[in-house]
């Protein structure tokens, strides 16, 4: 007996044994709102307090009504999902959360994407029975991210990303009762705090409670100051995650209509992060083989595995939780600094145009990148490579502003030479790319061969860590894939206890990669969009001419022309970095 | 042992030993030691007596003389007069307030004449910290019957067939709940007794284990004897140091005497108790929220089920039961489920402690068959109301319960009939109220309590809760208006229908019983802007009468507002937009002139 | 909240105190319980080196302090006043003696005073029912108490000649 027998609504249905109320209810296309609850199905990834009460049904035989969440379906269970009983319960519960939530919705950066403006909006609410006290905060704001615990409902899905997935734990439910609410220690703001701005709390938060800090009127201000030239560069996770704010279907890739709408805003030049990334791979790729030969010669001071760091939250992952290791990642800068670093020196100087007057952006499905152009050793004498770094979804607050039909648009390319870029830089955006485009370019260099194949599956997938050997000729190469710090964390736990045998390992702080980043569209907890995503940003790959970095013809160009060869004294000072003990 | 001729027992309760027993003791002492008596008269602490109202109370054995309101200064006479030359002490004793007759042994007394001692058996008669004193009295040979004769299942049947239930309040019955823990397979079970006692105003737990430790750990090893668990531990209140001195005590006395530990008695059988502290967390009463709490985590609660009992402490199948439940348990043992079920009524068997306490004149810890009445309870055993009053309400169940009127008075006390008049049966505190009592600011003095202790994880709780006192906050301020009371109502109902635990799910008992049986109070709040029990300071009036004002300035002088004008010689005048009710002139008038309303 | 450095030895003890729970998480409350006895509060300062010690989050451990009323983050005044706010001390009038206590101190529940010798702090039933309105200051029970003797309890305290008294009882 592993399926139950159970009435929803008058339906009679069968569901597997273990299922909830809601999850059954669902199966019959029976919508019971929910608020707290968020589940992101095959990542493992569950936020289930039974806290705001809003799913309550009636079962029949029960005193109290049952929360659909996390109630259990049982042999002959009634259920009422929408009794008078249920709907008057869950209208109360949604008036008493209005009733301690600010009412300033017309100008909430939530507006339009909050939970709980449409719970009020599903339910009909149209007036707060209940008034009194609401409880009130200090606003927190950091390099990425603003706190205003002021809307926070106390679903505590951030504290479950920040905890059991980011195991950052940074954020903790604080105090009791009415004065409860999701804080870092101390009440303390977040820039004082361990956290390293993933945003994932940003990406699953229901009210505008987290949201990332807007630097869309700075962008604006740079964009109409003649005496500046203002580039833009975009990540490969945008082009996979754009569309959805202009409702179009997750998955579809507007590459084309991302350049044109970016060149219709008056950016002077419409360039690739994608590129950058290819820079990365032949910086990271060399770094990976250097130290694989001196391993080989029997070089006892080599550290191995190599780690990336192209993931700025990562980075300052370690930095605070592994101090210790600081030595074994990659020192490549983020595709997004090369970026910057090259468009400051090398473009500038290209174009004659002054460092100060040269204003980068880049368009980014994260919130750490806000915090990681921020960094000092990005910057020099004071002025940074990169000056704002935009989000996906304040991208599409700028077209919308700006009046662009996008979905009208046509297809455009991006300008050059920072805007040509191979397969091997798209992939970047999700989990498992960018190993895979390191594996590509370092298999040639390494073997003198041409590879056999250019889809590595083994390395591709959602799995949190996953792990592949791929033969190098002859030699295996171990390689490691996490995405999640907890996987990361997990990972690192291995290499300290000495277990792994692996040679590279790709860490993203964000579930499924920078398509799951904390800047994206917000996906609401359906998974099926963040697969929708990968499985984009795999097409335009497939769709490349040339799909290996170190074929990227402006890639060749940049090195003769500028940088000498990969790690040379000009590529050390301006693309690669250190890294801090910040314990 | 010495074999002493006499024995004193001294009160050793925390009430009594806040009312300088230690100090009593000492000096007890000293006299006997002076007088050379210390080879005849042994002096001892024992738990509490329960008649808190008159501690603290000195027993002298074999004689059976009850001293009450005992001072360190009476230590002399007592010794002097009733060890020496054998002449009770007829001012200590306790006068019954109806004959006016002294009463020397307690079984005279109408507090004792009704009680039942099963849960409280030892209390008052042994020495908590001596294992030896409650061996003498059958202790720990239930533990040894089962180890020794009973299968688990048959320990199980014997419980379930007295008709135990839960007496923490939600009345569970107790050999069910054993049963369905012995029969969920796991390598490792535990057993948990809640100390957390939490309800303002009952404090039998605490009892229990400041008088007789040793019967809750002989429970507890009966247990995890009978669910096939090998660990058990008790989740205190740290504001209970003594207790937990005490159960120190024992814990190491009974691993002494081979009744905790390896191989007990010799069976195989091995057990072992930790003790865990609580922080104030009402909440953690509650079964989840407590095994959070003992796991160094937050006591909120989670779903049920699973029920502890399936997946509890570390995710391991968990049996928790209250103090009062265990130490029911070695009894019925002794002495059968059909005798205890013989007790109490058709669905309550046994007795029940309360912790009677308020506007009453007996305040204490009793204990009652189960049936028996709230009249018994408050006229007979708890000597009626204090200073003459009118009973008004009583309030059973803690904050979760419900306050009852005189109607209720001859209802007999268990578990469905409290349920059926809308209340509970709690962990029993009994708080009885007079007509001075204003029953809106009852039910907001509870609510602040619940507000305090909500955990703040669902919403109907954390912020219903709130949005209910300050409703009631409003209609004591002289701000109601009469569809608050239906607002109350239904918000009520919400709060009770959708909270996550217990404590959200009755946290507006109090309420909505007062607007039941008081609603004509509320009314005279909202609609005539009065407080009928004259406690509602906004709604008060002070006037100054003016056939009795002589001018003299008094109230004048003190007023701290500056709301009294009037020239000297002629009667004044309170300027009620000014007046913030503080009440000194009232204090201060030596004329009487002034007048509440 | 002014930012303490903590004696070397005052970590040694915390750090003593955490290997005794075996450094273990699910120990957090017994350690809290243990520190704040020997320090007789808990700074942020502590939970940090706690937190360090337990190999967990100081958000987490701020969220048990925060959670729990017993936890405290303020040192307590030289004598810590506790009103008993149980039912039976309420209908007994415990509010009105906590409001004469908080006119007289002029700090509000859970302050202390600014000369550090008095903290007011509510605490649920002592369980001392028949001596309702219960006070403690420090260890020493006040029963029965009137509105009209607040006003001598903290004058016999503030006096000092009852200082001796309330540290040994």
């Amino acid at each position: 007996m592993d399926t139950v027998q159970l009435t929803i609504d008058n339906k009679p249905l069968v569901v597997k044994k273990g299922a909830t109320i809601l999850e059954a209810a669902k199966s019959i296309g029976v919508h019971i709102p929910t608020l707290c609850h968020m589940k992101l199905d095959d990542m493992n990834i569950e936020n289930k307090p039974g806290g705001c009460r809003v799913c309550v049904v009636e079962v029949e035989g029960r005193r109290n009504l049952a929360p659909a969440c996390c109630t259990e379906v049982a042999e002959g269970m009634v259920v009422h999902s929408h009794s008078i009983r249920a709907i008057n319960a869950r209208r109360t519960v949604v008036e008493l959360i209005l009733s301690d939530h600010p009412a300033d919705c017309l100008i909430c950066a939530k507006s339009g994407n909050c939970e709980l403006q449409d719970m009020a909006h599903h339910l009909g609410i149209r007036e707060i029975h209940y008034k009194g006290e609401q409880s009130t905060y200090r606003e927190d704001t950091s390099p990425a991210i603003i706190r205003d615990v002021d809307k926070c409902i106390m679903c505590r899905r951030c504290e479950m990303m920040c905890n059991e997935v980011q195991t950052v734990g940074v954020l903790s439910a604080i105090n009791r009762g009415f004065n409860s609410v999701v804080s870092p220690a101390f009440e303390m703001n977040l820039d004082h705090s361990v956290c390293t701005y993933c945003g994932q709390c940003v990406a699953v938060c229901p009210t505008g409670a987290l949201t990332e800090v807007n630097q869309t009127n700075n962008v604006v201000r740079a964009l109409s100051d003649p005496a500046k030239t203002v580039i833009v560069q975009t990540a490969p996770a945008v082009r996979a995650a754009l569309g959805e704010e202009f409702g179009m279907e997750p998955g579809t890739l507007v590459t084309g209509k991302l350049v044109s709408a970016l060149r219709s805003l008056g950016f002077d030049k419409v360039f690739d992060t994608d590129f950058a990334a290819d820079l990365t791979i032949m910086e990271e790729g060399t770094e990976l083989l250097n130290r694989l030969t001196k391993f080989l010669e029997g070089d006892k001071d080599v550290q191995l595995p190599i780690l990336t760091s192209c993931c700025p939250a990562w980075v300052k992952f370690f930095e605070h939780q592994f101090p210790q290791l600081k030595d074994i990642p990659s020192t490549a800068r983020s595709p997004q600094q090369m970026f910057g670093s090259i468009a400051k020196t090398y473009f500038a100087e290209k174009m004659g145009i002054k460092r100060e007057d040269l204003v980068v952006v880049s368009i980014m499905p994260c919130v750490a990148k806000k915090y990681e152009c921020g960094r000092d050793e990005f910057k020099v004498d004071g002025n940074p490579d990169v000056d704002y770094a935009l989000t996906t979804r304040e991208l599409a607050s700028l077209i919308k502003l700006a009046n662009i039909n996008f979905s009208r648009l046509s297809n455009e390319d991006f300008d050059q030479p920072l805007g040509e870029s191979t397969g091997a830089g798209v992939i970047f955006g999700t989990t498992g790319g960018v190993i895979e485009a390191a594996v590509r370019t370092a298999y040639e260099l390494y073997t003198k061969k041409p590879l056999p194949k250019i889809d590595f599956n083994e390395l591709r997938g959602m799995e949190g860590i996953r792990q592949a050997t791929i033969d190098f000729d002859g030699f295996p190469i171990n390689i490691g894939i996490a995405h999640g710090l907890g996987n990361a964390r997990e990972l690192l736990k291995r290499i300290e206890e000495g277990e792994s045998n692996f040679h590279a390992i790709e860490i993203m702080s964000c579930p499924g990669g920078c398509i799951g980043g904390g800047g994206q569209p917000y996906h609401h907890g359906n998974v099926d969009i963040l697969k929708k995503r990968q499985m984009a940003i795999y097409q335009e790959d497939g769709n490349k001419k040339i799909r290996k970095s170190h074929e990227n013809p402006y890639i060749i160009q940049l090195y003769e022309e500028f940088l000498g060869k990969p790690m040379s004294e000009k590529a050390h000072q301006l693309l690669h970095t250190e890294y801090f003990d910040r314990t | 042992m010495t074999d002493y001729k006499m024995h004193l027992l001294i009160c050793g309760g925390t009430g009594c030993k806040a009312a300088e027993s230690d100090e009593i003791k000492k000096s007890l002492k000293n006299w006997i030691d002076e007088l050379g008596l210390e080879d005849d008269v042994q002096v001892v602490f024992t738990g509490c007596f329960g008649f808190c109202e008159k501690g603290p109370i000195v027993k002298v054995m074999p004689d059976n003389t009850f001293y009450v309101n005992v001072k360190p200064d009476d230590a002399e006479e007592i010794v002097k007069e009733h060890l020496l030359k054998g002449r009770p002490v007829q001012r200590l004793l306790y006068t019954d307030p109806v004959s006016k007759k002294a009463i020397s042994d307690s079984k005279g007394m109408n507090f004792y004449k009704k009680q039942l001692r099963i849960a409280l058996r030892n209390c008052g008669f042994i020495n908590p910290e001596s294992i030896d004193e409650y061996i003498s009295r059958d202790g720990y040979m239930a533990l040894g019957k089962c180890l020794g004769e009973l299968t688990p299942d048959e320990t199980i049947k014997e419980i379930k067939d007295s008709g135990l239930r839960g007496r923490g309040g939600g009345g569970f019955p107790t050999g069910l709940k054993w049963e369905i823990t012995r029969n969920v397979e796991s390598d490792e079970k535990y057993v948990v007794c809640n100390a957390d006692e939490g309800d303002p105003g009952a404090f039998m737990d605490r009892s229990i284990l400041e008088g007789d430790p040793h019967s809750v750990i002989e429970a507890m090893a009966i247990c995890g004897y009978c669910i096939g668990a090998e660990n058990g531990l008790v989740y205190i209140r740290a504001e209970y140091p003594l207790a937990i001195e005490r159960l120190k005590i024992a814990l190491n006395q009974a691993r002494e005497y081979g009744l905790l530990g390896e191989d007990i008695l010799g069976t195989g059988f091995n057990f072992e108790i930790d003790i865990r502290l609580g922080a104030g967390a009402f909440v953690c009463g509650e079964e989840t929220a407590l095994i959070h709490s003992m796991e160094g985590l937050r006591g909120e609660p989670t779903f049920k089920p699973p029920f502890p009992s399936v997946s509890g402490y570390l995710g391991k199948p968990t049996n928790v039961n209250n103090v009062e439940t265990f130490a029911n348990i070695p009894v019925i043992l002794n002495k059968g489920a059909s005798w205890f079920s013989k007790i109490g009524t058709e669905k309550s068997k046994g007795t029940k402690v309360f912790a009677l306490a308020g506007k009453i004149n007996n305040v204490g810890l009793i204990e009652v068959p189960m049936g028996t009445t709230l009249r018994e309870v408050i006229y007979d055993i708890g000597g009626g109301i204090k200073d003459g009053k009118g009973f008004k309400s009583v309030q059973t169940g803690g904050p979760s319960g419900g306050c009852l009127t005189k109607d209720f008075l001859d209802t007999p006390i268990d578990y469905d009939n409290l349920i059926k008049a809308g209340s509970m049966m709690g962990s029993g505190g009994m708080i009885v109220m007079d007509e001075d009592d204003c029953m809106v600011s009852i039910a907001k003095f509870y609510l602040e309590f619940t507000l305090e202790e909500s955990c703040g994880k669902c919403s109907p709780c954390r912020i219903g809760n709130k949005r209910l006192h300050e409703i009631l906050e409003n209609i004591t301020n002289g701000n109601g208006k009469e569809e608050d009371l239906e607002r109350l109502k239904l918000l009520s109902n919400v709060i009770k229908d959708t909270s996550l635990c217990g404590l959200g799910q009755s946290s507006p008992n109090p309420v909505l019983s007062t607007i039941l049986n008081f609603e004509d109070e509320y009314l005279a709040h909202v609609n005539e802007g009065k407080c009928p029990a004259g406690q509602c300071k906004a709604l008060l009036k002070y006037e100054i009468i003016e056939d009795l004002c002589t001018g003299c300035t008094l109230c004048f002088r003190n007023c701290p507002v500056g709301a009294i004008t009037g020239e000297r010689r002629q009667p004044h005048y309170i300027d009620q937009s000014l007046c913030i009710k503080c009440g000194v002139c009232y204090e201060k008038c030596k004329f009487n002139a002034i007048r509440l309303s | 909240m002014p930012k303490i450095k903590l004696a070397e030895n005052t970590v040694q003890q915390i750090k003593e105190v955490c290997a005794e729970f075996g450094n273990k998480e699910g120990e957090l409350i017994n350690v809290l319980h243990k520190v704040q006895n020997k320090l007789g509060y808990l700074p942020a300062e502590v939970q940090e080196v706690i937190a360090r010690e337990l190999k967990t989050s100081v958000a987490k451990v701020y969220g048990v302090v925060t959670f729990y009323s017993f936890f405290t983050m303020i040192p307590k005044g030289e004598f810590p006043i506790s009103i008993c706010m149980g039912t039976a001390c309420y209908v007994r009038g415990a509010e009105q003696v906590l409001s004469e206590f908080k006119r007289q101190l002029k700090v509000e529940v859970g302050e202390s005073t600014d000369d550090g010798k008095f903290s007011l702090n509510c605490l649920r039933c002592v369980g001392a029912c028949g001596l309702a309105p219960v006070v403690m200051v420090g260890e020493k029970v006040f029963g029965r108490v009137a509105p009209t003797q607040v006003v001598n309890i903290i004058k016999e305290y503030r006096e000092g000649c009852a200082s001796e008294n309330a540290k040994s009882a």
